[in-house]
């Protein structure tokens, strides 16, 4: 366990690529997972192309890629439980929450802009 | 909150995203190939002249410069060298980076 | 203030490491003070000894290690990250079975910990990227 000298902080993880085409959303859930072990305030983000690392049915055999999509549901098991949405960001990609492998926060832009706002790290991958 | 964005508005919607995440009294902080959309005169000048009635908008110089581009910036847009990045860092409790 | 850098992409390749370097170098010209800059992604690219950029351009890697050296700054590359892409140092290599290491004057490899760890005790962080 990690000694954090008593200080929590607010750190959010920006999510907005998609996976496999880049690997910035698998090493940014591996920080997200080391995150775990500091006991701060954790939450991620979704928006943007980022929607697309939580949506059901990954299947990477046939591109010889791990598919780190379940990890996502394992983060409850690390006292990681916020995960906030962008609506818009579904809505434009023809998605809803119905598609997406976990369960998460539906959140509006104004929403989103105010969990942004009252961060004290903000992590963008 | 300060927000960098560093991609060309023409290419990608990086900075879009970044100003419909802004609440007002932050500040927009152009780097990189994003100072494209500090630029008078493109299709992206009235997203970036509306954003500035609630937050400021600031462009780094040098990037400007590289680019041969400092003379095209829309008026009100702060430029700025590192020196004045490293202030608007201290200035604003907390940077998101948008990538 | 203190101040936790991170830089997401690789040398050259991306303008992201020179904006950082340059940013780095004007927060210690103000007199604060840099934590820790953790190399992430294609950024542990910086940690290379190992590149030959032409005479007449910029040394990305000594630039960096030489920022390292006159100011005591703390250049941590990312483990996880380094394995995946052959960035190691001699412990790393030796564990690893491999022939030869390369990691850069200055770099030290370690875990993902040490970049929550900047986040906790900077007072501010800044994420350099693509």
């Amino acid at each position: 366990m990690a000694d954090a000298g008593g200080v929590v902080k607010k750190f959010m993880f920006v999510n907005r690529k998609s996976p496999y085409g880049t690997i910035y959303a698998l090493e940014s859930l591996e920080v997200v997972l080391i995150s775990a072990a500091f006991d701060q305030d954790v939450s991620l983000a979704f928006l943007d192309d980022g929607v697309y690392e939580l949506t059901k049915g990954q299947s990477t055999k046939g591109v010889e890629m791990k598919n780190f999509s379940p990890t996502y549901r394992a983060l409850e098991g690390y006292d990681i439980e916020k995960l906030y949405v962008a609506q818009e960001s579904l809505e434009e990609r023809g998605l809803s929450e119905d598609d997406l492998l976990v369960d998460v926060q539906v959140v509006s832009r104004a929403e989103m802009a105010d969990l942004m706002a009252e961060q004290d790290v903000v992590l963008s991958f | 909150m300060l927000h960098t964005v560093n991609k060309s508005p023409f290419e990608r919607n990086t900075l879009k995203s970044c100003l419909a995440h802004v609440k007002p009294g932050s500040a927009v902080l152009l780097i990189e190939d994003g100072v494209y959309a500090a630029l008078a005169g493109t299709v992206a000048s009235d997203m970036v002249q509306q954003a500035m009635a609630e937050v400021s908008v600031y462009a780094l110089g040098p990037d400007l410069d590289a680019r041969g581009v400092a003379n095209r910036v829309i008026d009100g847009v702060k430029v700025i060298d590192y020196a004045g990045f490293v202030d608007l860092v201290i200035e604003h409790p907390s940077t998101q980076s948008w990538l | 203030m203190k101040f936790g850098i991170m830089v997401n992409e690789g040398p050259y390749q991306h303008q992201a490491s020179d904006t950082a370097y340059l940013f780095a170098k004007a927060v210690l010209a103000k007199g604060h003070e840099i934590y820790r800059v953790f190399f992430y992604h294609d950024g542990v690219n910086n940690g290379t000894r190992l590149t030959v950029p032409p005479q007449d351009d910029r040394n990305i890697v000594n630039r960096w290690s030489e920022l390292a050296a006159k100011h005591g700054i703390d250049l941590v590359v990312c483990v996880a990250a380094a394995q995946r892409r052959g960035i190691l140092d001699e412990s790393e290599a030796k564990r690893h079975g491999r022939d030869a290491n390369n990691i850069a004057a200055g770099f030290r490899i370690s875990g993902l910990g040490q970049l929550v760890e900047a986040g906790i005790q900077a007072d501010r962080l800044v994420v350099f990227g693509d």
